[in-house]
Parts: C-alpha cells; structure tokens; sequence
C-alpha cells in the first residue's frame, strides 16, 4: 500500500478523526449509542454510504459543475441513503426499527458532505474510497467506544449479553439511568477528545475568537 | 474548475436526478416483497406478544412464529355493528386497515378524539386459543398520538374486561418520549387492570403520574413521563376501539357468552 492511501485509511481514526479532531456527526453518536448493536448497524451504514458517496462523486468531479456541485453531492448521498434504509429494512428489520429516524438522517450527517467537499472533489475514486472507508472507520470507533461504555455501565450489557447482573434481576450492580440519556454520551465524547488531545497536543485548536474568522488565512478554523 | 453553460448545468442535474430515481426506485421495487413478509413477521411477533405466548423481546426465527401463530391464534373477521362473526370473508386475506381506507368496506366515523376517519364495516380479531378453549382475544387499536398515528393491539381474557396486555407494532412517536409505548416495562403495567366497568362502560385510562396496583387501582395505567399528548392518545384510542362505535357490540356478546357458560 502506497503511503498515501495508507495515510488516507488510518489518519481519520486519530489523527484526523471526524468526531474528535473535526467534530462532526455528532447528532447520531449521541442518538445511536445506548446499545452496541444499533450503535454497529448504524457505523457499518455510514461506513458503506460514506465510501460509496465519495467514490461516486470522486467519479464525476471533472463534470459537477461547480455552481451546483453542494446539490448534486446531496442528491448522491441522499440515494445512498435511501437505498440503505431499504436494505436494512429488508435484512435487519428489528435493528432498523430500533434506528427508526437516524438511518434517514445519515442525510445530515456533516462527515459525508465534508468528505465529499474536503477529498472526493479533488482526488481520484480509489483514494476517495479508501478515505471513505477511513473516515468511517474513524467515526466508528468513537461510536463503538461510546455505545461499549453507555451499554456496560447503563444496562450492564456488551452486544446485550448479561456482563454486569442487575440488581432487578437479582445480581448486584445498579445500572447508571445517566448512561442511557443523551448528555452521557456528551460527556464521553468529551472525555475521548480530553484524552486524545492530551496525547496529541498538536491537535488542540488555537484559542478562537469571531474575529479571527474574517482575517485572511484563518479560513480553516470555520467549521 | 472550468465555467459550465447554463444548458449543460440543466442536463447535468437532469441526468443526475434520472440516475439517483433509478437507483432508488430500483432498490425499493427489488426489496418490496422482503420488507413487507418481515413486517408481517413483526406484525405477529407483536400479536404473540400481546397474548403472552412469547416473552416481549425475545428472539425467534420468522419460522418459528409462523408456526406459533399458525397453532395457536385464530383470525376470525367480525362485522363493527352487531359483533357476529361474518365467515363469509375470508380472514386470512382481509386486511382492515385497506378495509378502512375503502369507501365499500366503511363507514365515515363519528368525530372522535383518535382522528379515525374511517370505520371499517369488518374488523379482524385474533382469538388465542389454548388447549382448544378461549385463552385470550386480541384487538386492533389505532389513533393520533402526537405526531403519529399508533397501531397497535390489546388482548383481552375471556371475560372481555381484564387485560392483559398492550403492544404497539407501528409508531413515530418521539423517539424516548412517547415513543416509549413500545417500553417492556410500561406495557408490563396494564396487565391485570380492567378495561370496563361493571355497567360494560370503556372506563380505562392512562393517568398522569403514577397508578396504583392493578388491585387497588384498576382502571388507570402510569402516564408517560413528558409524553402528555401521546398517553392521552392511548386513552382516546382505547376508549373508541372498546367503545360501542368499535369492538364494543362484540366484546359485549364475548362477556355475555362467557358468563352464561360460567354458570
């Protein structure tokens, strides 16, 4: 494997993480991960919407034109997704219940149109693909991480095995209500990006202020 | 990037457009008929459910509840206004709800909370059967929640007045809200309670707060924290569906039955 294409695989899942570093899909990591099995459903969907959306629109960037091009990424990732939630429905009919809304809301989700701006209008499919992949890969891990914590210390489960037994069910361990709430998952977040961070302190942002945005150069800092 | 003419802007977009409905409509079209027999199976998981002959949540192969289904519930279609069975349509193909939505096969509801629109003149109820006597009958129940229109069932014991217990199989409630009716352990509490009262009047309802005992307090369930609107809806639709403009003339003749055969 080429450097670059190693590059484009592995740095989204520290380095360049979309949630930690780009803070972005936060919605449905706050929405998806009480349980890690609809927290895995919903990471192997974005993963497979986001490598084929930009391997899609990294096909046709020599013919988007560029006043339209934010529109027609939205139509290619909005198929995507449709078609997704149609096969979940047609395959996993539980776990989508379970997903209800949020599968539709891959939509919204800020890594697919910012991989599609950011990489797949300037590179080629398999690159694009590949940094799909990464960047879904990267996304994943936090939810995983996330859901394992939510899970274990809120309903005492792993994948909704018994870890921790219930005091409602005889064992002794009283589930945390917080873990299942959404500012838990706020907090984890959080936590992972504290420590992240601290580890790589070249990844923590200069301080910011509004100003800053209409000087030249400090184009970068607006998310 | 090079400046595009407007003519090639619209071709762009129109092919685009014609490309992604292909897809879509394709991979709908294709899927249909899987996603619809595991709504099916959803369906009588659900009913399963309600009549206690599975555990709620438990895990079983869509073949299996065939099999459960097929042996122990039987589907009988019940003419609304007298409450007598009419075997002259078949159960297994009727489907109320389409009933509903077909001006032959209805009639335009009173207006009512549940925003029904339209009564069907049949209505399909599932009988659970165990060791070949009445164990349980199952009702159909939907109505506006919030934002949402709740489907979903209500099986009764023999009696026609003691419940024993509530499902919903089809909801957009909000999600952790009212969209908790499908909570296991808000459905735990209205076993037990009773739908009517002793005059055969619908007096069930979902409180606001906390409800007491099934023995001590009978005819009210637990609200739903922050979901006001959608708990009122489960009333509201309750109220229809076992009222006399739904079910009420059969669960009437079920409750006369059962007590002239009870001595």
């Amino acid at each position: 494997m080429e450097d670059k294409q190693r590059a484009a695989l592995l740095d989204p899942l520290i380095n360049n993480n979309p949630i930690s570093l780009q803070v972005l899909g936060l919605c449905s990591a706050l929405a998806v991960t009480t349980k890690m099995e609809t927290a895995l459903v919903m990471s192997v969907a974005v993963t497979a919407v986001l490598a084929l959306s930009n391997t899609a629109i990294s096909a046709m960037r020599d013919y988007i034109p560029s006043s339209i091009r934010i529109i027609v990424q939205l139509t290619v990732i909005a198929s995507l997704v449709i078609v997704t939630d149609q096969v979940l429905k047609a395959f996993v009919y539980d776990i989508s219940k379970q997903l209800t809304v949020f599968v539709g809301l891959i939509i919204t989700n800020c890594i697919l149109m910012g991989r599609a701006e950011a990489f797949a209008m300037q590179n080629k499919p398999s690159l694009s693909f590949i940094d799909g992949v990464g960047n879904g890969l990267g996304y994943s891990m936090v939810l995983m991480l996330v859901a394992f914590v939510r899970e274990l210390l809120g309903s005492g489960k792993v994948f909704g095995i018994s870890i921790l037994p219930l005091t409602s069910e005889g064992g002794w361990y009283e589930p945390n209500g917080l873990m299942l709430l959404a500012p838990a998952a706020f907090f984890l977040i959080g936590c992972f990006i504290w420590v992240v961070r601290s580890w790589r302190p070249e990844q923590v942002e200069e301080d910011f202020h509004v100003g800053a945005l209409f000087e030249p150069g400090h184009e970068g800092s607006l998310r | 990037m090079q400046q595009h003419s407007t003519g090639y802007i619209i071709g762009f977009s129109a092919a685009i457009c014609v490309v992604c409905a292909l897809f879509v409509a394709g991979s709908a079209v294709s899927l249909k008929e899987r996603q619809e027999r595991n709504a099916l199976i959803d369906k009588q998981t659900n009913v399963l459910a309600v009549a206690g002959l599975i555990a709620d949540g438990q895990k079983l192969s869509s073949e299996e509840v065939e099999q459960i289904f097929s042996e122990s519930i039987q589907a009988r279609v019940i003419d609304m206004a007298t409450g007598d069975e009419n075997a002259s349509i078949a159960s297994d193909s009727f489907d109320q709800r389409r009933a509903a939505k077909d001006p032959a096969m209805s009639t335009p509801a009173p207006s009512n909370r549940s925003k029904v629109l339209r009564i069907p003149n049949q209505g399909l109820i599932y009988e659970v059967r165990k060791d070949g006597r009445l164990d349980a009958v199952i009702i159909p129940i939907e109505g506006m929640g919030l934002w949402s229109i709740l489907y979903g069932y209500i099986a009764l014991a023999p009696d026609a007045t003691t419940i024993r217990g509530i499902t919903y199989y089809e909801q957009k409630e909000t999600a952790g809200l009212g969209g908790e009716v499908e909570n296991p352990s808000w459905k735990a509490k209205w076993v037990g309670r009773r739908a009517f009262d002793e005059r055969g009047n619908v007096k069930i309802e979902v409180k606001k707060g906390i409800a007491g005992p099934p023995d001590l307090d009978p005819y009210r369930v637990d609200g739903l924290a922050g979901a006001t609107l959608t708990s009122r809806g489960v009333t509201n639709m309750l109220r229809f569906w076992l009222g006399d403009d739904g079910f009420g003339p059969y669960l009437a003749k079920l409750r006369d039955s059962q007590a002239a055969q009870g001595g």
